[in-house]
């Protein structure tokens, strides 16, 4: 019995190795970085019960104290642990960015599929609209947003979401355009299917792989642009803790206690290195490189 | 090209008043009359009503936008509401710090980009190429407000080289100029070094090296001056990071400039200023790719001809 | 002794061996025709002979490469890179691509003369339009302003031989020069080739795919196949009777006039890929003739003694009836 389970080793990682998945993980960076983000996740959802503190715990005696045993980043102006409150910003940080671009990619690719798919004026103008929004930052693009709106974490997401859908439409459409060219579409189109049937069954399943590593690229920036609102006070109220609005209010602290600083931008700065790592093994298990990252 | 410099010109007549339109509409999309936006809490109605004549907020939305057009290509861009003054004067104010905040960082990033990607390049898979390519990931996922912060925290606080924040003399600019600069750096970098990279499996490159050319020749004269044309486009079109950039960096070193009054305004619902503000960095967005543009029709004879 | 003598080269990139012993030699005044598919490794041969393996991460693993007296694989890179323009010219494949399209024209010739023959600004632009003149380019001073996209293709290929002309060498590599263009500028550009040789007594390289070609330009011809020589001997000696299976093979894919209808044939199958060469000779899978001797050993190539050589276990050594 235990020699067929040994042959069988091999044989399975060379089997994983020929999916998608499989050949991502078990590639160097891809395996690396995809732990980090799955720990990263597991956190954000375990947060109320695995961590040390709970976020909202003032202890003013020990306001500001440097990272020690017992509080390993370090506590701020309130003496509320930092790793806690880091571990609880994954949660708003990670839901409020995934969430946002993951609403942007579905409307992007609907609206790139009808500017494509139909042409014409509808085209012209989801293009001139794409074209004009997209050589402004997208950081200029959230605060105007949230100008309007007003702060908190549902106008942060309309933001987000709206500053990068540009990018998701354009990807899109240029995708569609290419497909729409080959020979089986216009055979089905000639066939006489309807275009939701051409747009949904045909057209977006097979330009969606690109259009989505680029989303999950953009949640890296996503992330960071949530930090930026954050810390402009604009985005997660207090006493809600996000990576952004904890640089926010240690801000005023920062030469007496830096830690509250410059951890939460230590773990952002490597999430998006994690994330922007995962998505070239993606990129590279896939093989639709010249697809993406252009412009 | 002169002639394509005026017609590129006027073709941002058509997008700018496309532009104005989007900024004058913000007052009306925020919730609310836009009267409540336009004064303080606690003015009298007869300040109220002043507003609105001033504003012309009674009028048709058609006749109010002609006014506000006509106003601003005169130079009057309203007056501030809580900051009380011409927004023209604000402007003029905060307008030369962003542009040399912008210029300066615009130009490190470019010249260490270029420079960081040509070193990555022609060591291509090398240590030195792995380690630039590195720091330049590293350099693009930092929230710049961050990097500034650290910044602060190193060189201002702990070496005491330059002033934790304010404009007043030049070293309070190289702080600011770095935060910006490292993160656009990073995007030049990997623009350059991929451009040159792919241009470097050319046929052409091929036959010059089958001329006899020393390769470091033409690495730089020839493959290099390739690699640009893409790093232009992505300078002109993404010039609006640059400005992205300068809001954040100016608020996290209390700096004056457009980006500081912008978030300022913002805060405070003073939207006259906001919408100067706006119709500000758009114009840099649109003369920035126009620049980028012309540049790329100057470097490249192929762009020229398809414009005759 | 040959001014060029290559022999037993074999070439690694990246663990793959594309060429095998490869062997052959050219004298001034000569053309010699490398043909094969391809995939058979001409143009890696010409990249080898340039020293530019380098460049696509090769390396030359055995073998040697003599120029004038030269080992050229043991040459440094500063005297390597002397040579090459110098006195070892290269014509590239695609002409439409082979020119560096932000430059003018007339500047990518000047480069040459500048470089290895010292010649100032005004002196490269004179000696370059003249050149330009010498082959036949209309209005040669106008054109040397222009930029390559405003040119034609076979125009476009003149430029690149005036680059390989500029410094006067003593041996042209042209690799494919007239595959990429129309039949009518191939004849011309074929003729132009022909005529250096004749009155300049340069040593010419013709790697093509075409033989055609060969039978207009050539005066000696090497097959190529899968990297490895199938079979070398004289042109007129090849036409007239062919001994390799492959070379009869690529002979009858020539359509002649007096053909009958049907007999125009091609060749089944198609060169295996580097990572693929299958043992034995490389040909047997797709040879009509072939035994089972020719899927276990590698025939080697032999010296008949008219100078032809073959490597072919089953081919017709004899020489008798043809000399």
């Amino acid at each position: 019995m235990t020699a067929p389970a040994l042959d069988h080793s091999p044989g399975f990682l060379a089997e994983a190795r020929r999916t998608t998945l499989g050949k991502v993980f078990l590639s160097p960076k891809g395996g690396i970085t995809g732990a980090y983000l799955l720990a990263l996740v597991l956190v954000a959802l375990l947060a109320p019960w695995i961590t040390p503190y709970p976020y909202d715990a003032q202890n003013l005696p020990l306001a500001s104290q440097p990272p020690s045993l017992a509080n390993w980043l370090g506590t701020d102006e309130f003496g509320r642990d930092v790793l806690s409150r880091i571990m609880y910003g994954a949660r708003t940080s990670l839901s409020v960015s995934v969430t946002a671009i993951t609403v942007s990619v579905f409307i992007g690719m609907c609206l790139g599929a009808a500017a494509a798919y139909f042409g014409g004026l509808l085209d012209r103008f989801i293009t001139a609209v794409i074209d004009l929004s997209w050589s402004f930052p997208e950081l200029l693009i959230a605060l105007i947003l949230v100008a309007i709106i007003g702060p908190g974490l549902t106008s942060t997401m309309i933001a987000i979401g709206v500053a990068y859908l540009a990018q998701f439409t354009r990807l899109t459409r240029a995708e569609i355009l290419a497909l729409k060219n080959e020979t089986y579409i216009e055979a089905t189109i000639g066939l006489g299917a309807s275009h939701s049937h051409v747009v949904f069954r045909h057209l977006l399943p097979n330009a969606m792989a690109p259009v989505i590593i680029c989303g999950m690229l953009a949640t890296g920036d996503a992330i960071i642009l949530e930090a930026t609102l954050g810390f402009f006070g604009l985005g997660a109220q207090p006493p809600v803790p996000s990576w952004g609005a904890m640089m926010s209010s240690g801000t005023a602290q920062i030469f007496k206690a830096p830690w509250v600083i410059i951890f939460p931008g230590l773990v952002i700065a490597i999430t998006v290195v994690a994330i922007n790592l995962f998505g070239d093994a993606l990129i590279r298990a896939l093989d639709i490189k010249s697809k993406i990252r252009e412009g | 090209m002169l002639s394509y410099t005026i017609r590129r010109l006027l073709l941002l007549i058509p997008v700018f008043l496309v532009v104005s339109i989007v900024i004058f509409l913000i007052i009306h999309l925020v919730p609310g009359d836009p009267i409540d936006n336009l004064v303080r809490v606690g003015s009298t109605p007869e300040q109220k009503a002043e507003i609105t004549a001033r504003y012309g907020l009674d009028r048709p939305l058609v006749e109010q936008y002609l006014i506000w057009l006509s106003q601003l290509a005169q130079g009057d861009l309203g007056t501030a509401i809580v900051m009380r003054r011409p927004v023209a004067d604000l402007i003029a104010q905060n307008l030369p710090y962003s542009l040399t905040l912008g210029g300066l960082a615009l130009l490190f990033s470019t010249v260490l980009g270029i420079a960081a990607g040509v070193i990555a390049a022609m060591n291509k898979e090398g240590r030195i190429d792995r380690t630039v390519m590195t720091g330049v990931l590293f350099g693009s996922t930092m929230p710049s407000f961050w990097l500034g912060l650290i910044l602060i925290l190193v060189f201002a606080v702990q070496l005491r080289w330059f002033p934790v924040s304010g404009a007043r003399s030049w070293e309070s600019l190289v702080l600011p100029v770095l935060t910006i600069g490292l993160g656009g750096m990073a995007l030049v970098a990997r623009v350059t070094r991929i451009a040159m990279l792919e241009t470097a499996g050319k046929d052409f490159v091929l036959l010059l090296h089958a001329k006899g050319l020393p390769a470091r020749r033409i690495q730089l004269r020839h493959v290099l001056r390739h690699a640009l044309l893409p790093v232009v486009t992505i300078l002109g079109l993404r010039i609006g990071w640059v400005l992205g950039g300068a809001v954040t960096v100016e608020y996290v070193f209390a700096r004056p400039g457009l980006g500081m009054l912008l978030i300022k305004a913002l805060s405070q619902h003073d939207y006259p200023v906001v919408q100067a503000c706006l119709l500000m960095l758009a114009m840099a967005v649109m003369l920035g790719t126009l620049l980028g543009d012309l540049i790329q029709a100057a470097m490249d004879p192929r762009v020229r001809s398809a414009l005759t | 002794m040959a001014l060029l003598d290559v022999q037993d080269l074999s070439i690694d990139i990246g663990g793959i061996k594309p060429l095998d012993s490869i062997g052959f030699a050219v004298d001034k005044g000569e053309t010699l025709g490398i043909v094969g598919e391809s995939g058979s490794g001409k143009s890696l041969t010409a990249l080898s002979i340039m020293g530019l393996l380098p460049l696509i991460g090769g390396r030359v693993e055995r073998g040697s490469i003599r120029f004038d007296g030269m080992e050229l694989t043991r040459l440094p890179e500063p005297d390597y890179r002397r040579l090459r323009g110098r006195r070892i010219a290269f014509i590239t494949q695609n002409p439409m691509t082979s020119l560096d399209p932000v430059i003018r024209v007339g500047e990518q010739i000047d480069q040459v003369a500048r470089l290895h023959l010292g010649l100032s600004g005004s002196a490269a632009r004179r000696h370059s339009i003249e050149i330009m003149e010498r082959l036949r380019i209309p209005e040669a001073a106008t054109t040397y302003h222009n930029y390559p996209h405003q040119l034609s293709g076979g125009m476009k290929q003149r430029i690149v031989i005036a680059m390989a002309l500029a410094a006067n060498p003593d041996l042209i590599i042209a690799d494919e020069p007239t595959t990429a263009l129309d039949v009518t500028i191939q004849a011309q550009i074929v003729q132009i080739l022909g005529e250096l040789v004749r009155e300049k007594g340069v040593a010419l390289i013709l790697i093509t795919h075409d033989m055609g070609v060969v039978a207009q330009a050539c005066d000696r011809v090497v097959v190529l196949y899968a990297g490895r020589v199938a079979e070398s001997n004289t042109v007129s000696a090849i036409f007239a009777s062919p001994r390799h299976p492959y070379t009869q093979a690529l002979i009858g894919c020539i359509p002649r006039n007096a053909m009958e209808r049907g007999s125009l044939v091609g060749i089944p199958g198609l060169v295996p890929s580097v990572a693929r060469y299958p043992a034995g000779c490389r040909f047997h899978p797709r040879c009509t003739r072939s035994e089972s001797l020719c899927e276990r050993e590698v025939p080697v190539l032999e010296r008949l003694a008219s100078g032809a050589e073959i490597a072919c276990h089953v081919a017709d050594k004899h020489e008798a009836a043809h000399a």
